[in-house]
């Protein structure tokens, strides 16, 4: 077990609280440069799906993680995304500069959505969300001339700086963008949380009442988190799209919203490692579950038997460990650094009492 | 004529999602949880009932089934609080919503592996005739759909004001801790309250069945059940049955009236637009919360 002696305020909310702990990031980002060199193209593009959903998890994971604002409807915001940055480059906007302007334009959106959606509490800003995944689908078609509607869009190629990026021409260099951008969001939404803002979201997220006495402007903040998270969901949006090569009105589904939130659950809710190893379960989940079902014969073939396991998991992990899987790691790991004197009783969820909202 | 066509399938309709938004509603009255997996509860309910009635399955008579279809629809509704959700006594909303989302996943996963992905229709004595009068043609699933709803949300809305156990659900929604020092057993009372939603489930299974072909995507009209319920305000009985009569008429006068490609945003920019106006419902039960 380390000690850190903190000597100067700064030292609270440091990148890396030590040199150990750097070392190992930068040892896990040596692996994943190195990665393209290793294994086969296959499996690199399996990789690059964890990365791009993991971006899109990270996204929600400001808003439902860090906020505590429950979103069914983030599918919406991936498919503006995604039309955005499609419709930019057509018009001539070169890849990099339409990929930033589409997350931003996104951002801007979901912001303004957000507005009316304060009001809402728990499962109603969950409804209203749900509603709105619903209604991309319909308003997809509606502006079938710019959106392509029910016959979609195919993703034109990706250039940046004269240099051709295709998935299946150069995976690696697929792989590679979409590293350097779960990178750059990754960074960006570390230093948000350490920022006056991030201690913001969490202060609602924990109670919006004594947020709301400590000083904490809560419009603001949700309006914020909302903005921030529909930003980095658009870029997941987009690069999902790009990746896929073709996207109509169904590939953004409100069931991929779901999706995403059962993700980030799975993967730990308020943690930045939760996105990503939630993002591993699922796009490793279905090849998994093909190879087993193979192994096991051709009466093991069940329609819909992914997402039937998908629900199961879930429903252990909420019951059984609502942290997730990095809420596991860290109780292992704290059980390793006491060893022998962990108790049992280390992590007893404490007991709890609803109250109703409602006063009559 | 069309006029009243319309009106009077759309009230059938929406007396089937008023139904589930009943689900929703009781659920949310007694645990203040909201169900997300009450449009699947509904799915299976109608399976089950397929299961018992249908000839190539147990060909049991109609109404000889409805009961045990309901016996069965309770007790699995009182197990699965037994065993999923009682773990979640007193954790917040969100985990609940995140939970049932995942349980309705698991119910369309095993109705699929047990009775098949294709669309089936359930033998029901409801779905033979059909009424006219006035030049309006009413099938006898509809005209069944209406009355059995009215009757079934006046039951529960006295259900609730009146009997002992409504009035403990009330209570133990209402703060968990001051209704376990009344001498309510908050635990056995949420049970209750899930092999009761368990049970209006699958009546609108049946009822749902009745009116038309049935498959395990069927669930999914929990989604505008959710905008009765929503529209109704969470929390009031006749606003679930209001809300879902209003969902019901709305969309095929949309379909009518309004281009292609409109009339399936109409439910859900309704719900919005009540979300956005009148957060709580139209019959609202919620004021902000005192410190």
């Amino acid at each position: 077990m380390r000690f850190h002696f903190k000597t100067d305020y700064d030292h609270d909310i440091r990148l890396f609280p030590d040199w150990w702990n750097f070392s190992l990031y930068a040892a896990l980002l040596a692996v994943m440069v190195a990665l393209p060199f290793v294994i086969s193209s296959f499996y690199l593009g399996e990789v690059t799906n964890v990365l791009i959903w993991a971006i899109a998890g990270l996204g929600l994971m400001m808003l439902t993680g860090q906020t505590g604002q429950v979103s069914l409807g983030h599918s919406a915001f991936m498919a503006m995304g995604c039309y955005t940055c499609v419709i930019l480059m057509e018009a001539g906007v070169p890849f990099v500069a339409a990929f930033v302007l589409c997350g931003i334009i996104t951002g801007v959106i979901g912001a303004l959505i957000a507005i009316p959606a304060l009001k809402l509490h728990g499962v109603y800003l969950a409804i209203a969300t749900l509603a709105l995944a619903i209604l991309a689908d319909d308003i997809i078609v509606i502006l079938s001339p710019w959106t392509g509607g029910v016959n979609g869009k195919f993703a034109p190629d990706l250039m940046i700086f004269g240099y051709e990026i295709n998935r299946w021409v150069n995976p690696g260099a697929w792989y590679y963008m979409a590293l350097v951008v779960v990178l750059v969001v990754t960074l960006i939404y570390r230093n948000i949380l350490r920022s006056p803002l991030g201690r913001a979201f969490a202060a609602v997220r924990d109670s919006e009442i004594s947020a709301q006495a400590m000083g904490v402007d809560i419009a603001r903040t949700k309006t914020m988190a909302f903005g921030i998270s529909c930003a980095i969901t658009g870029l997941g949006g987009a690069l999902m799209g790009l990746f896929a090569g073709a996207f109509n009105n169904e590939t953004f589904n409100f069931l991929l919203a779901i999706q995403l939130l059962m993700m980030i659950v799975i993967g730990g809710l308020g943690f930045i490692h939760g996105a990503f190893l939630g993002a591993i379960v699922v796009a490793f989940l279905p090849q998994g579950l093909s190879i087993l079902t193979d192994q096991m014969g051709r009466g093991f073939n069940i329609p819909g038997l992914e997402m039937g396991v998908f629900g199961l998991l879930l429903i252990a992990f909420i019951i059984f460990e609502p942290h997730g899987l990095y809420g596991r790691w860290l109780k292992l790991r704290i059980w390793l650094e006491l060893f022998p004197f962990a108790r049992r009783d280390l992590f007893r969820r404490q007991k709890s009492y609803l109250k109703t909202e409602r006063l009559r | 004529m069309e006029f009243m066509q319309l009106l009077l399938s759309g009230l059938a309709n929406g007396c089937v999602y008023g139904l589930v938004a009943l689900g929703f509603v009781l659920i949310y009255k007694a645990t203040e949880a909201v169900n997300f997996a009450q449009g699947d509860f509904m799915m299976l309910g109608a399976f089950v009932m397929l299961g018992l009635v249908n000839p190539q399955y147990m060909g049991m008579n109609f109404w000889l089934a409805v009961p045990i279809a309901l016996l069965i629809m309770g007790a699995l509704g009182y197990l699965l609080d037994l065993t999923v959700l009682r773990h979640m006594f007193g954790q917040n909303q969100t985990a609940i919503v995140i939970l049932t989302i995942a349980l309705g996943f698991v119910i369309r996963f095993v109705t699929g592996a047990i009775w098949g992905h294709e669309p089936v229709n359930l033998h029901s004595p409801l779905a033979l005739g059909d009424i006219r009068a006035f030049g309006v043609v009413l099938s006898l699933a509809d005209i069944a759909v209406i009355i059995v709803t009215v009757i079934m949300t006046m039951l529960l809305w006295q259900f609730f004001q009146r009997t002992k156990l409504g009035l403990a659900m009330q209570a133990a929604s209402q703060n968990q801790m001051a209704a376990y020092y009344m001498g309510i057993p908050v635990k056995r009372v949420q049970g209750a309250v899930w092999a009761l939603a368990g049970m209006v489930a699958c009546v609108a299974g049946i009822l749902y069945a009745s009116k038309g072909s049935l498959d395990i995507s069927a669930g999914f009209i929990g989604i505008k059940a959710f905008a009765a319920a929503v529209i109704g305000g969470f929390g009031s009985l006749p606003g679930a049955l209001m809300g879902g009569l209003i969902v019901g008429v709305i969309e095929p006068f949309a379909a009518r009236y309004l281009p292609p490609g409109y009339s399936q945003i109409a439910p859900y920019a309704l719900l919005i637009l009540v979300l956005i106006f009148r957060p709580h419902g139209l019959f609202a039960q919620v004021r902000t919360k005192k410190v």
